[in-house]
């Protein structure tokens, strides 16, 4: 595994950064359990890319700034995180509320953005297709919920987790809250301007998600002009972690046809 | 010393084998448990037995906030307070809720309690809550903004008590052009007393023991050992502050049973507090404290220590810890005399109904207690103050 990690200091917040690999840029966003290690995926795409990894204010490693309020904060927090990298044509790759976070940057500015890959995004309402209650959920169920191949839940439960990861488990959560606790794991403004996403955009979704069902695909892919939407079979939350190689397989064939 | 009748008003007539289904008596428990016609019986005898509390002598009664469960039916407290407001003459009536973070607009909490201190001529003592974990559930409020939300709520509604309206609220959560609650508070000298009940939080104390505020805080259902703590917290920090807390600024909630001997009253009180603590207490982890409610620090410690040993409370084990109260009047007069001496509480609020505990057992525990254990200990702590 290749990657370095360094903490910088955009807008007055630390930012705990993975990076790794060469190529165009790929800006990962992740989801609500944070991104404390360079998951193979990672490893995978750094292949191809140069991956840039940063852990969003308010969960792991990166501070917890007092301005962070909603989802609001955090899109406009990331286009500072852009103009500070210097990114020119990077391409978004965000998973759940890293999804929502990822479609609520493209809305307000596209124009450094090369392409968007969402992973079964929370952020958008269908009237009476429940995602799960994550947060009535406890450790067990979450991990039994996360995946459809119950070895990779069983593999995060067979590890007893340490005061430190129950400390950073418990500040994600609370980050997680204050994004999308109310409403629930969306934004009520937000498909009225969808049609703003000027990039080609994939959309990617496990068959068997209890987190955000895959319903809410064709939805997103309704919303957004130039999309496609894949879904992958006997898959969970968390493709990239779950089929690693159909996932890597899918982002850079898009990619590839998207910046060709 | 002041003495106080605390209600929850549980659905007594529960199916305590709802848990063979349902994790919970809280939040998912449907309400299909509920049954109307039983509930109209309850209301009418818990308010019964609260209006008994003021013929008894007790110096006040309580009534407290809880939604969507089996454990306390007063989601809107005000309700109860507004219709003892008219049947009690002496009694003062707390009212402990309310919970200002699940509020909307809190100033209709400033309106509900200055109605019920018109009615009762300055009866009224203020209670402000967070409301427990599972509220935030219940009524889907963001509880990563709680505290925000409870310190805002109490600001806009001490500014609609104590400064001439209209006036203008500027806050991050709540914003008013028009603060201007009519009926103005009896007690405006400056306010009706403010209780903060606490299940137990150091940031709470600091608060509640400002100079500014010097409200009382209420230790709710917690083991001696924790009570003494919280209150020598409190103490300190006022000290620190630079004054010197009274006894009328620290008040203690607890469950007690009092019989004719130690035997019966265990024997009496076993299967109703039992069912308080395993059934109608009963709620996993993430629906107690949601993220937020609580640090990430002290969430630590409640988690760890609920790996640390099984959270299955008997009758045998809250008594061991003070939790709850249980005996002959000699016993229960012993035990209170000697928290009060070593700790220092000036209002005690026992819940002298909980569970399953029925009506006539209910009567005799507040007769037991009003005329057994209350007379006595007023004369000793009348006496120490003197």
């Amino acid at each position: 595994m290749s990657f370095t990690e360094s903490t910088e200091t955009i807008t007055g917040c630390k930012i705990r950064f993975m990076r790794g690999g060469k190529g165009a840029p790929l800006l990962f966003l992740h989801g609500s359990s944070g991104a404390p290690r360079w998951a193979p995926f990672m490893e995978k795409l750094s292949e191809t890319y140069e991956v840039i990894v940063p852990e969003h204010p308010g969960f792991g490693a990166s501070d917890s700034p007092e301005w962070l309020d909603g989802m609001s904060d955090l899109a406009f927090f990331y286009l500072d995180v852009i103009d500070h990298l210097g990114l020119d044509k990077v391409n978004l790759v965000g998973g759940s509320i890293g999804g929502w976070l990822s479609a609520e940057i493209a809305i307000r500015n596209s124009t450094k953005l090369a392409s968007l890959t969402m992973i079964a995004p929370a952020g958008i309402r269908v009237k009476g297709l429940r995602k799960g209650d994550v947060f009535m959920w406890n450790a067990e169920q979450t991990a039994r919920n996360l995946f459809h191949d119950q070895a990779y839940a069983e593999q995060i439960l067979a590890i007893p987790p340490s005061k430190e990861g129950l400390e950073t488990t418990l500040k994600n959560k609370l980050t997680t809250a204050k994004l999308a606790w109310e409403p629930r794991f969306y934004n009520p403004d937000l498909h009225k301007w969808l049609h703003r996403i000027s990039v080609p955009t994939l959309i990617v979704w496990g068959d068997d998600d209890k987190v955000v069902p895959a319903g809410y695909g064709p939805a997103w892919q309704e919303l957004i002009p130039n999309s496609r939407l894949e879904i992958i079979e006997n898959c969970g939350h968390l493709p990239q972690i779950e089929k690693t190689d159909r996932f890597v397989q899918l982002v850079g064939g898009f990619i590839g046809e998207a910046t060709r | 010393m002041k003495f106080y009748f605390m209600h929850l008003m549980p659905y007594a007539d529960l199916d305590l084998s709802y848990d063979e289904k349902h994790d919970s008596a809280w939040v998912t428990l449907p309400n299909s448990y509920f049954d109307p016609k039983k509930g109209h019986q309850l209301y009418n005898r818990y308010l019964d037995e609260l209006e008994y509390a003021d013929q008894l002598g007790f110096d006040g009664i309580c009534v407290n906030e809880h939604h969507s469960n089996a454990y306390g039916l007063m989601p809107i407290p005000g309700v109860m307070a507004g219709a003892l407001a008219r049947r009690t003459k002496n009694v003062k009536i707390a009212i402990l809720g309310r919970a200002l973070p699940l509020l909307n607009n809190p100033l209709t909490v400033a309106e509900e309690f200055a109605m019920v201190d018109n009615i009762t001529g300055g009866r009224l003592i203020a209670g402000m809550v967070r409301g427990i974990g599972a509220e935030y559930h219940s009524w889907g409020v963001n509880p990563a903004f709680s505290h925000e939300r409870f310190q805002e709520a109490h600001d806009l509604i001490l500014q609609a008590w104590t400064q001439p309206g209209p006036s203008v609220f500027e806050g991050k959560h709540y914003n008013f052009e028009y603060v201007n609650v009519w009926p103005r508070v009896y007690q405006d000298n400056p306010h009706p007393p403010i209780w903060i009940p606490s299940q137990g939080s150091s940031e709470t104390i600091e608060w509640a023991a400002h100079p500014d505020r010097k409200y009382t805080y209420l230790q709710t259902f917690a083991s001696v050992s924790t009570v003494a703590r919280y209150m020598k917290m409190y103490k300190d920090v006022a000290a620190g502050y630079g004054y010197e807390a009274t006894e009328d600024q620290l008040g203690w909630s607890l469950p007690l049973y009092v019989a004719e001997t130690d035997e019966i009253a265990r024997r009496e009180a076993k299967q109703h507090i039992e069912a308080f603590l395993q059934k109608f207490l009963r709620m996993p982890m993430e629906m107690l404290l949601p993220p937020g409610y609580t640090s990430v620090k002290s969430m630590v410690g409640a988690l760890s220590a609920k790996a640390g040993h099984s959270m299955k409370q008997t009758i045998d084990s809250v008594i061991e810890e003070g939790k709850f109260i249980c005996g002959s009047p000699a016993t229960v007069r012993e035990k209170l005399e000697e928290y009060q001496a070593e700790i220092g509480f000036g209002h005690l609020l026992t819940l002298l109904q909980f569970g399953t505990l029925p009506a006539e057992l209910t009567r005799k525990n507040m007769e037991i207690y009003s005329k057994e254990v209350m007379p006595y200990l007023r004369n000793v702590t009348a006496k120490k103050a003197a």
